[in-house]
């Protein structure tokens, strides 16, 4: 993997008066059943991962898993308890204020579940508000907003309140406005949650896209795990505060470490997750029918097309290689769900 | 017993009413005992007890404890005007340079502080008041009376009242558009050819200074609380007290302080119109939500910038309304203030009620309404005022509203001077249309008084007898009758049903104060005139409110006309009833029900209005008619809104009682404007001042206790 932007070490929130103190007397062996009855709160406990530059890390957790917590420790809405958190190589928790306000001028961005537009300001004010809090001129933090308005499909309601928007709009403000001081980290809390099924789609689908152009590095949260697995590059799972299981979508899916991360992947239509490379058997290179299937295709897309053969389907990588096989019963183990897996 | 068990709380209420009664019937009004007579007035008298308590003396009438509990407070007024006189003459004597006699000084330090903001107020407002109307104490401030007589040609001239008037609509127009700006013209040109200019313009100077030092001083002051619990708590009490406290009651320790004349009058607004503006700050901060607060962080803001640019925008209605209180107050201080000598159109308008002159008194009370309209309208348009980032303007689109008020600069100026050439023999009435000197309906509106007053003579006269013998006099023999123990039996035992212990120990601790002061009979008067008073305004608002609901255009028209009502200041409400019930407690009566409707309609609407869409839907789909719906529905779960509703009427009522005092009634405010001209005044003005604010706080404590639990209990919190 390529550099690493975002590192945290044994991360802890506790809330509570005498969180800090307790934390210390525990030794990293933080049970949260005995600091709830010291009138504590665990929030986050001991977690420990890295984000890299260009990646998308979603982390997902119903309400209450800390998963909001641990995006404001790292963006330091909040202080940390215990731990350590790098950006970029500096230590965030050290940073005195001037040099926080910096950092989240220049390279920090955040979307809220809320929206959090600012009520007063007009679609384009609301973009613009960061440039100018850095003290951009006016007429130059408007044309920026500008254009930004342009990149989420706002043209024409730039003069618009956030109250005359609908939601989907409104989270478009809210994109745009987080992104308009190029930041090189993204943070998204829940940014569709408050979102109509249909729009959230098309929000999905339009994110994507920003992403595909922008290449930032992200942490994205959420509650829901088709969300989850739709947009990530990895995925963290937490519950109570702890990070129960950190992969890529395809190996949560396939190897849930915890009962509890099973659970999530039992519904979870397993063709619309998985790629060839997934489930391929790489061993066997003979006997191969006509037809290829790239490593990289989606199961559901190429499901057809391999069902349709009566010989083994060979798999083959970005340059054409023949990198292993595939046989249509895999396909149907596959989707109807028998619990063999083959990777 | 099973409707004992069914309705425990109705049982506890009939047994208090039981035991209130009885405590009445069995405690006989001592014989010699004089209702109203204060029992510790300064006439010495054999007959009366005397104790000692910080060294005052304080002579008393003694009774039987549980008709009249002694006044044990009584030296508390002394012991604060001498506290006061302490303070001021006494306390700290520092050494202080004087300019004038050029050598040191020594002064007690608390003299030299309120001589200091004294002529610092006097400054800015003389500053105002000459760019307006002309003089020269600015430009002495700055220099000395030997330059001024050196450089007669230095004087402020003042402004040409057409240079103002078309000041004020362009920048009405700027700020909100052709609609408002045609108001301020026409409010402008109205108060010119009326001849009241030069008062208005005193009165605007007072005002121009005092509303923004309040919303200065508000504003920082409850960013002070929102920011620390410690600054909040030291706060709070204080400020309920003085939302309470009628406006009366402030200006008497003002006095002792500052002095008389307009900068007190400043100084004095301040003191009452910053608390609701702490308040209103507060809670509109508190309402921010957090996200909102996160989106500032994370787009870099440092403190100041988030508060500046994030949260006290986001919180603007809240501050607004503020805003608009503090304007109100300040207007309705304006003519409070003129009892101690702040000058314009509320010195006129108290002149001109005391010789009974309502048609002088009607259009100085119409000039402050329409001032203070204007004033209200224009901060809410500059609060909503919105930029123009794409419009591609020349430099005269840009300058336009600068450079037609250049140009009224210049074409008033040039009238003026042509005015002293037509005018040569009278007043130039191109540059000051002075008082008395325009037109006047005063005649005409006097004449409609009489006119009404002759028609209906014999009705009025019959209502007014008819209500003072059979509703007002026995009711007040009944309130006074109410010995002291039956009262604070009753008081917390109501507490106690209400809120619990806690609740009962507040009531408690304020009853005991009103009781154990020398007034305990005067403010039983005030709470008679205020309990009849807000009976008869919930009664009027509630059906107003419930009638007007009907319909939305109704209900927002009247909104409507309790926000303008709400704008008047409290004493022009006595001028129309003056004109009909004449110096009778009718007349307070009738004000205080007009004023205290106000609150009672607007919380009755919006009440109403609270109640979820998808219950009235709900409703409808159980087949009620509209007035199962009403009675089955809206008005339960309305009904803690209106409860605060109730409160707000009983706040408004109290100062309208007190106000009430200038025509002449016998309750605390009587004694509140006596002591006006007293020179130990200080302290009784206070402590009645309390007591009025305990009266309120009493029913403020049991009310908003009550709606708490409903509210929980709806589930509506």
């Amino acid at each position: 993997m390529s550099e690493t932007v975002i590192k945290c070490e044994s991360v802890y929130k506790i809330f509570g008066e005498n969180a800090k103190k307790m934390l210390e007397e525990s030794n990293g062996n933080v049970d949260a059943k005995t600091f709830q009855e010291n009138g504590c709160i665990v929030g986050v406990n001991n977690a420990s991962f890295e984000v890299a530059k260009g990646e998308m890390l979603v982390v997902m957790g119903l309400s209450g898993s800390g998963k909001s917590t641990l995006l404001r420790c790292i963006s330091r809405l909040t202080d940390a308890t215990g731990g350590k958190i790098f950006i970029e190589g500096q230590d965030l928790l050290h940073l005195n204020n001037k040099e926080l306000i910096e950092l989240r001028r220049n390279k920090m961005g955040m979307v809220f579940q809320s929206f959090a537009l600012l009520p007063h300001k007009t679609v384009v004010e609301n973009i613009a508000f960061p440039l100018q809090i850095k003290g951009i001129k006016t007429e130059d933090s408007i044309s920026r907003a500008m254009e930004m308005v342009k990149l989420v499909g706002l043209d024409g309601r730039e003069n618009y309140f956030p109250r005359e928007l609908s939601g989907g709009q409104q989270q478009r403000v809210g994109i745009a406005r987080s992104l308009a001081v190029e930041p090189d980290i993204w943070f998204l809390d829940e940014p569709f949650s408050a979102l109509d099924p249909l729009i959230r789609k098309e929000m999905q689908d339009e994110f994507l896209r920003l992403q595909e152009k922008l290449q930032k590095t992200i942490m994205f949260i959420t509650h829901d795990f088709d969300e989850a697995l739709k947009l990530a590059d990895r995925i963290a799972i937490m519950k109570d505060g702890i990070i129960e299981q950190l992969d890529t979508p395809a190996n949560i899916v396939l190897n849930p470490a915890t009962e509890y991360v099973r659970k999530f992947t039992e519904e979870v239509p397993r063709e619309k997750v998985l790629v060839i490379e997934d489930v391929m058997d790489s061993s066997n290179k003979d006997n191969l029918g006509d037809v290829k299937v790239s490593k990289d295709d989606i199961i559901e897309n190429v499901a057809e097309k391999i069902l349709t053969q009566e010989k083994i389907v060979g798999v083959v990588d970005s340059n054409n290689n023949i990198i292993g096989s595939i046989k249509p019963s895999t396909i149907i183990d596959t989707v109807f769900g028998g619990r063999k897996n083959s990777s | 017993m099973e409707y004992l068990k069914k309705y425990p709380k109705l049982f506890q209420w009939i047994f208090l009413l039981v035991v209130f009664f009885a405590l009445c019937f069995a405690i006989d009004v001592p014989e010699t005992y004089k209702f109203i007579r204060g029992q510790a007035e300064f006439v010495k008298d054999p007959n009366q007890s005397v104790y000692f308590f910080l060294g005052k003396e304080v002579r008393y009438y003694a009774f039987d404890v549980f008709w009249r509990l002694p006044p044990l407070l009584g030296w508390l007024p002394i012991w604060i005007n001498d506290s006061l006189f302490f303070l001021m003459n006494e306390w700290m004597p520092m050494e202080f340079w004087n300019e004038d006699t050029q050598e040191f000084k020594t002064r007690p330090l608390l003299l030299e502080i309120s001589r200091n903001l004294t002529s610092f107020m006097t400054f800015l407002i003389e500053l105002i008041r000459e760019i307006l109307l002309g003089g020269l104490e600015t430009i002495v401030a700055f220099t000395s009376w030997d330059f001024i007589d050196a450089y007669p040609w230095l004087e402020l001239p003042g402004l040409p009242w057409t240079i103002v008037a078309a000041g004020a609509t362009i920048l009405a127009y700027k700020l909100s558009g052709i609609g408002l700006a045609l108001f301020a013209g026409l409010t402008m040109v109205y108060i010119s050819i009326f001849g009241q200019w030069k008062p208005s313009m005193q009165t605007l100077s007072f005002i121009l200074v005092a509303v923004p030092l309040s919303f200065v001083f508000g504003i920082s002051l409850g960013i002070a609380a929102y920011k620390s619990k410690r600054v909040e708590n030291a706060l709070y009490p204080i400020l309920l007290v003085m939302q309470t406290m009628p406006q009366y009651a402030v200006l008497v320790p003002a006095l002792v302080l500052f002095g008389v004349g307009d900068h007190a009058a400043v100084i004095i607004t301040m003191v009452v119109a910053v608390p609701p503006m702490i308040l209103l700050t507060v809670l509109g901060l508190r309402a921010v939500p957090p996200e909102v607060i996160e989106a500032g962080r994370m787009s870099g803001c440092t403190n100041w910038q988030l508060m500046t640019k994030v949260l006290i925008p986001t919180a603007r209605r809240d501050i607004l309304i503020g805003v608009n209180q503090v304007i109100m107050v300040c207007f309705s201080m304006a003519v409070i203030s003129a009892f101690i000598g702040a000058k314009g159109l509320g010195f006129n308008l108290l002149l001109a009620l005391n010789q009974l002159n309502i048609g002088l008194a009607l259009e100085a009370g119409l000039c402050i309404s329409l001032i203070a309209i204007l004033l209200d309208k224009m901060s809410l348009a500059w609060a909503n005022q919105q930029q123009d980032y794409f419009g591609n303007l020349t430099f005269f689109q840009r300058n336009k509203n600068i450079i037609f008020f250049g140009g009224s600069i210049i074409v008033g100026a040039i009238l003026a001077y042509i005015g002293t050439f037509i005018f040569k023999d009278t007043f130039n009435y191109l540059f000051e249309v002075p008082h008395n000197k325009g037109f006047s309906t005063a005649d005409f509106w006097n004449k409609g008084v009489d006119w009404i007053f002759d028609t209906f003579f014999v009705y009025i006269k019959a209502f007014n007898t008819w209500l003072i013998t059979e509703v007002l006099q026995p009711m007040r023999a009944l309130y006074l009758r109410m010995p002291a123990v039956a009262t604070l039996v009753l008081a917390v035992g109501a507490g106690y049903l209400i809120g619990g212990i806690r609740s009962a120990l507040v009531v408690a601790a304020l009853t005991l104060f009103i009781a154990l002061s020398p007034w305990w009979d005067r403010a039983l008067v005030t709470l008679y005139m205020a309990t009849f008073g807000v009976v008869v305004s919930c009664l009027i608002g509630f059906t107003v409110g419930t009638l007007c609901f009907q319909n939305k255009k109704s209900a927002a028209f009247m909104l409507g006309v309790c926000d303008i009502f709400q704008t008047f200041p409290s004493f022009v409400y006595l001028i129309p009833v003056m004109m009909l019930f004449g110096i009778t407690d009718t007349s307070v009566l009738i004000a205080v029900i007009v004023y205290a409707t106000i609150p009672a309609t607007r919380y009755t609407i919006e009440g109403l209005r609270s109640v979820p869409a998808g219950l009235h839907e709900a409703a409808t789909m159980s087949g009620v008619n509209k007035f199962q719906r009403l009675t089955k529905i809206e008005f339960p779960l309305a009904f803690p809104h209106m409860m605060l509703g109730i409160n707000q009427t009983i706040v408004f009522a109290l100062f309208m009682v007190i106000i009430g005092a200038f025509i002449g009634t016998e309750d605390l405010g009587q004694y509140i404007l006596k002591a006006l001209s007293d020179k130990n005044g200080a302290g009784i003005g206070l402590t009645l001042g309390i007591c009025v604010a305990f009266i309120g706080l009493i029913f403020d404590n049991l009310i908003r206790t009550w709606v708490e639990k409903r509210k929980k209990h709806l589930g509506i919190a």
